[in-house]
This record gives C-alpha cells, sequence and structure tokens, in this order.
C-alpha cells in the first residue's frame, strides 16, 4: 500500500489509527482497512463519524479491531475474515454477509438479513434483529440478545441461531441441520422446522456461545428447534409444505 | 427501489426549519430515486384553501391566472408561483369550483388542502428541491419522496407525492400487485385514479377509508388487507402522519423519536443531519404494523 493511502489516518498515541469519514472517501477507508494483514503493526482502527454509510469495514482479512463510532447503512462488515469489527450503533440490512470467520458486534439492532450465508465467525447482536436474520447460514453462529423478525434461518444449513428474546413467524422455514436456540416467545414455526430435544451437547454449545457473545443467561432458560428432516427429499405428500 | 422520507415536528420552534430539514433528508435519498423527486408540506393554515397546480410551460400558463380564477369565482384569490407549480389560494367551499376552472384551462392540480402544497417533478432531487426552494419552507410536517420507476412512465405525474383527497397525500417504496383491479372497485367508489401508477391506487383506497369514516390508522390498517403487493407507505393528512410497511417488509424504512420531532426514512443517511438524532430512539417499523401521530 501507498503511504499516501495512509494520509487522513491519525496516529494517536493509544495506538489507534482513527479515520474521520467527514473527511476521508469510503472508498479510502476500505481501501485502508483490506491493505491490512496478519504482519499488520497497527491492529486497532477507529472510525469516526459513519453517517450511516453502505459497505464499512467491508472485505477484511487481517487480525485487526474496528470501531465504527454510529450507525451504517447497507452491508456493514460484508464477508469479513479474521477481523473484529465493533459498531457502536445500529446497523442496516445485511449485516455481515457472507461472513468466513472473525466477529462482528453491533451494539443497536440490525436490519433485515442480519448474517445471510455465513460460513463462520461470530455475529453478535445486543439489540433486536429484524426479518431473516441467519438466512441460509452456512457454520456462522449469531447471537441476538433481542429478538428476530419473520423468515429467520429460512434455509439455515450449519452454525446457531441465538435468541435471547422472542422470534417472528416462519422461523426456520425449510431449514438444514443449523441449531436454533430461542429464550422467548416463537410466533411460529416455519415449514420442516420442529422444537427438538436439549441435550446436554446443546447446553454447552449454547454456554460458550452465550458467553463469547457477552449474554447474561442461563442455557436452561431456552429452547432448541431444528429440522423435521421431512423436505430433503421430495415426498409426493409433502408437496403442499413447498 | 425509491426512497422516502418524513417529518412530524413536536415542536413549532422548528417550524421554519422544516424545509431545510426535509430538503437534506430528500437530497440523501438521491441514490434511491434519482429520476424524479416530489415533497408535501403542511404549512400554514386558515386563510383559505390552497390549490396545488402544475404546468408544462408555467410563464405562459401561469400569468394573470389568479386574476382569471378570482373572475370566475367572483371572489379575490392569491397566487404564488413556485416555477412549474403555482399555489392558488381561494376561499374556503370554493375547492371544487376553482378544480373545474383549473382543469378546463389544461393544468395538473397536483392537491389541494388548508395547508398541504406539494411540488413535484422529474430530475435529481437537489434539483427539484432547489427549483421549488423547498429549503425555505415552513410547516408543521412533510413528507418526500425520490424515485426510481417501476410501473409507471417518468413523468412529473408518475412522481410522488399523490394527493386524492383535500390535505391527504402519500408516498410509496414498492410495486402493488392488484392496482387494476383495485382500481375498478375505488372507481365505483367516486375515487378514480387520474394515472397509470399503482402508489395512486394506494393514495385512492385510502382517501376512500378516511371518506367512509375511518381514521388514519384505520385506513392504513386496511392497505394490509386490501393492497397485494410491496409497500413502505407514509401518509400525510392536514393534523397527521402514518406509516405502514407489508408483512413481508423488504423495503427498507427507519423511524426515530426525538423531543421535537418524529422522523421516518429509507435510510438512517437521511437522519444525519437531525438535530439530537444521537439521543432519538432509533428503530425498524414492524412489518405489518401500524405507525401513526396526529397533534
Amino acid at each position: 500500500m501507498k503511504t499516501a493511502e495512509l494520509a487522513d489516518a491519525e496516529p494517536e498515541t493509544s495506538g489507534v489509527q482513527t479515520i474521520d469519514m467527514a473527511r476521508t472517501e469510503l472508498r479510502q477507508v476500505n481501501a485502508t482497512l483490506q491493505a491490512q494483514n496478519a504482519a499488520a503493526n497497527q491492529r486497532k482502527w477507529t472510525i469516526e463519524n459513519p453517517r450511516g454509510s453502505h459497505a464499512m469495514a467491508v472485505g477484511l482479512d487481517a487480525p485487526i479491531e474496528v470501531t465504527v463510532k454510529g450507525s451504517t447503512g447497507y452491508y456493514c462488515a460484508g464477508m469479513n475474515k479474521q477481523a473484529t469489527v465493533h459498531v457502536e450503533g445500529s446497523a442496516g440490512p445485511g449485516l455481515a454477509e457472507n461472513m468466513m470467520s472473525g466477529t462482528v458486534i453491533v451494539e443497536g439492532d440490525a436490519s433485515q438479513y442480519a448474517g445471510a450465508t455465513g460460513h463462520g465467525g461470530l455475529l453478535v447482536i445486543k439489540g433486536n434483529a429484524s426479518s431473516r436474520c441467519g438466512i441460509s447460514m452456512k457454520g456462522i453462529d449469531i447471537v441476538v440478545h433481542g429478538n428476530v423478525g419473520h423468515m429467520s434461518a429460512f434455509m439455515a444449513q450449519k452454525g446457531n441461531l441465538v435468541v435471547l428474546g422472542d422470534a417472528g413467524d416462519a422461523l426456520g422455514d425449510s431449514l438444514y441441520e443449523a441449531r436454533l436456540f430461542v429464550r422467548g416467545s416463537v410466533k411460529s414455526l416455519g415449514a420442516d422446522c420442529i422444537e427438538k430435544e436439549m441435550r446436554p451437547e446443546h447446553l454447552e454449545i449454547l454456554k460458550s456461545l452465550l458467553e463469547r457473545a457477552g449474554a447474561a443467561a442461563r442455557p436452561e432458560e431456552f429452547r432448541r428447534y431444528g429440522s423435521a428432516r421431512k423436505l430433503y427429499n421430495f415426498h409426493v405428500d409433502h408437496a403442499g409444505e413447498y | 427501489m425509491c426512497g422516502i422520507v418524513g417529518l412530524f415536528l413536536k415542536n413549532d420552534e422548528l417550524r421554519d426549519q422544516l424545509g431545510a430539514m426535509l430538503t437534506d433528508m430528500l437530497v440523501t435519498m438521491s441514490d434511491r430515486g434519482p429520476d424524479s423527486a416530489g415533497i408535501a408540506i403542511y404549512g400554514a393554515e386558515g386563510d383559505g384553501l390552497k390549490v396545488t397546480v402544475q404546468s408544462g410551460t408555467p410563464d405562459k400558463c401561469f400569468a394573470g391566472l389568479d386574476k382569471e380564477l378570482g373572475a370566475a369565482l367572483g371572489q379575490s384569490v392569491r397566487m404564488k408561483v413556485m416555477d412549474t407549480h403555482a399555489v392558488l389560494t381561494v376561499p374556503d367551499g370554493e375547492g371544487k369550483n376553482a378544480v373545474d376552472f383549473l382543469e378546463k384551462k389544461g393544468l395538473c392540480v397536483m392537491g389541494i388542502g388548508e395547508a398541504m402544497e406539494i411540488y413535484k417533478e422529474v430530475g435529481l432531487p437537489k434539483d427539484v428541491a432547489a427549483r421549488f426552494g423547498i429549503r425555505n419552507m415552513a410547516g408543521s410536517h412533510g413528507i418526500g419522496h425520490t424515485r426510481m420507476a417501476t410501473e409507471s412512465a417518468v413523468t412529473t405525474l408518475g412522481a410522488h407525492p399523490f394527493s386524492t383527497a383535500e390535505d391527504q397525500c402519500l408516498v410509496h417504496n414498492g410495486s402493488l400487485s392488484n392496482h387494476n383491479q383495485m382500481r375498478r372497485v375505488l372507481a365505483r367508489k367516486g375515487f378514480t385514479p387520474k394515472t397509470e401508477n399503482d402508489t395512486e391506487v394506494a393514495a385512492c383506497y385510502i382517501s376512500s377509508r378516511i371518506a367512509e369514516g375511518a381514521n388514519l390508522g384505520e385506513a392504513l390498517e386496511g392497505t394490509l388487507e386490501d393492497l397485494d403487493g410491496f409497500f413502505t407507505f407514509v401518509m400525510g393528512t392536514k393534523n397527521g402522519f402514518g406509516v405502514v410497511r407489508d408483512p413481508i417488509a423488504c423495503k427498507p424504512a427507519v423511524m426515530a423519536e426525538a423531543d421535537d420531532y418524529i422522523a421516518f426514512a429509507s435510510e438512517y443517511r437521511a437522519f444525519a443531519d437531525l438535530p439530537g438524532i444521537e439521543n432519538a430512539r432509533v428503530w425498524e417499523p414492524e412489518p405489518a404494523t401500524v405507525y401513526f401521530w396526529e397533534r
């Protein structure tokens, strides 16, 4: 990377690099963060004045910590690998889409399809997530401290969705092998999603996820939901379920 | 894709800033709808009925229009010309006569109301707002729209807001799938949409429900039952402001309530410059849930 690209980053004595989006273009902010790698010296970054910008801190691939001082728009922290992205406000639609690894934490709410298609890593939403949270998730772990909206975990294939509040309509519709844990009420279950027995190994998984997400809840308070596996292969008796 | 903004003041001290606040919100939503823009602003009321008209040849059509209309009504008429639009203030009770006269002259009537004025045109939101001087307008509440057309042509009349009754107007992000059927139902009730636009059908539907005695909340509730398709609606009335999203809720929406105002936008970006937004309650309106406020 050319040093010129770092011109707007202000080194501070604490070792935190600060980028002010009032003075720096989004593309430059992302290019600067994307240029960090495993050998990077500057591990901590703060982004000021995000003002709801789209595609903040996307495509990161280094063990860096990025704190966004405010709310973001569409597609924040998409395709994240290794990095920890901490949004101090709320996030718009498509938060942490297709995350591979790392951690994304949102202090406020997240709009629709948070964590969609994620393959790995941990997504923590401290407020509510709206509709389609974890749609088609493929290995990501998602912990929502509040509620999730309708059609959450639709076609979810792998990973864990933990909801400390309530879930909306059609939770886990057409679910594959993702595990869903809900502490509050579930408005309705989607096609082929059923409540399942909470076994000791599930309590272990849940305990670990709650700890990692800083959630003050006991695993025993949750119910587990999963796939009935009736829609895996077409059967004419189930034609109406699709 | 379209952009919607709305602002409903709780603190009258901000009235003079309403136009500026709405303009900034509208311009921020340009990416969502660069082909046309419009705004309805609820300003001062009490000295008659305001008829907003539009003309493609304003120099010719608006010259002496106030005197002609005044002569036809036998009453005095005031006129304010803003680019392609003119707001004619006629005495209460003369609304229908004024509209008949103006439509016969080939002018497009955008809306009528004691408080509401509507300005909409094809073009970038910043240009549209500048042409009409929206920034300098005062009022109690207003709604705006930036359009990326899907269901009908990019024309002045296809732009939002749509007003289908006195002081009522609607902006919409989405597309309706049963608007042709609903068009026929509404025509039988005397609410015939003037354009091919699906949003105007929704506006007619809400106006018809209010005419039948529903309040703003009940009328918006009815859209969930009777309109099929994707929608985030924001509705303005003389003293009210309402929001509803369809049950699937694909179209984005965010709301904020501060001590001084209630704000709506398609995206949070539009709130970034609002005073006190950092301490406001910001939330995403729930699907199939009506929110409304009246003063």
